[in-house]
């Protein structure tokens, strides 16, 4: 008998709203390999198997020897992809970008409609956030930086995380473990905070 | 070489994706990203379409709006691919995209708003 109500419920909406209730929004993670972008998709968020296509160019390079294969091989590779179903059929997806250069050519389309981005940091290897940071800087998508930490790893100052990655003052930055749902959970706050402080800031 | 030491869980599909699309990959600049959403139009399927098990699996999907990542998700094909069969049922005008794209670049304060407060309950 519930699901009957729910049901009508449903098409009561869909009337009203023209089946248009459903929003979506989205968030990228970015950040090098390896540094915790799986993890933090999987602590805050249910995730979703969705398989993307790679096209084999320079993938093999130095490992394989592909010339003289002019056809197109693709395969295809997992992705990071979960998502938060909200009140009010709002559903905040998250897509991890690709770490590895070979898949930068996802980026574009991954970076489409996205309201905003976490570039996740490993302080042990601070240069490889800089290719996140360049690429949502020049595209102009707004983003904070999480720097993961890690056990063992040690907590850096973030002032000195601030000054290593050249950020603008205006950019957030947190230290957080991704692996605790608290605080990948205050990491999306604070990317959306950063968002809507950028809108509600325009002229 | 042994010819099964490629089919463990790591050698992805058997078949080759593109086999589904009949090895179709280029398509009309289609404005769907992945969280477009979309939804069955109702319009019933015409006779002369020629429709496969997978698009009549994404067709039944579309009867709730969903978005085009939960899409591609449910149905586990990839993305590609799946944007190549969604540009199949809009041509029947048998699938519609609710929003070209949901957010866009620009994000409205109100959705902002009420993201904001959901994410602060979970």
């Amino acid at each position: 008998m519930d699901y009957v109500h729910s049901d009508a419920a449903v098409r009561d909406t869909a009337a009203a709203t023209g089946g248009d209730r459903l929003i979506a929004a989205k968030i990228l993670i970015a950040g090098g390999f390896g540094v915790g972008k799986t993890t933090m998709v999987g602590s805050i968020s249910e995730i979703r198997p969705l398989r993307t296509e790679e096209v084999l160019t320079d993938r093999s390079v130095g490992v394989d020897d592909t010339t003289g294969v002019d056809g197109k091989t693709s395969t295809t590779v997992a992705m990071d992809f979960g998502r938060i179903t909200l009140p009010d059929d709002l559903v905040l997806y998250l897509f991890g970008t690709p770490g590895q250069q070979r898949f930068w050519f996802m980026w574009d389309e991954l970076s489409l409609g996205a309201l905003g981005a976490v570039v996740l940091a490993d302080v042990r290897r601070l240069a490889d956030s800089f290719a996140a940071v360049d690429y949502f800087e020049e595209r102009g998508t707004p983003f904070m930086v999480a720097v993961n930490c890690f056990d063992g790893a040690e907590r850096k100052n973030p002032d000195d995380v601030r000054i290593a990655l050249d950020l603008d003052e205006s950019v957030p930055l947190l230290l957080c473990d991704v692996r605790d749902r608290e605080s990948a959970k205050s990491v999306l706050i604070t990317v959306v905070e950063h968002v809507l402080d950028r809108t509600t800031a325009r002229p | 070489m042994s010819s099964d030491r490629w089919l463990d869980d790591d050698a992805g599909p058997v078949v080759r994706p593109y086999t589904v699309t009949r090895g179709r990959t280029r398509l009309r600049e289609d404005g769907l990203d992945l969280i477009s959403v979309l939804e069955a139009t109702g319009v019933a399927v015409p006779r002369r379409a020629r429709l496969d098990p997978e698009h009549r699996t994404l067709l039944a999907l579309c009867r709730q709006p969903i978005t085009f990542a939960d899409l591609a998700s449910e149905i586990d094909l990839p993305i590609g691919v799946v944007r190549v069969l969604v540009d199949d049922l809009r041509d029947e005008n048998l699938l519609r995209a609710l929003r070209p794209t949901s957010t866009g670049d620009v994000p409205d304060e109100f959705v902002l708003r009420k993201l904001l407060n959901g994410l602060r309950a979970l």
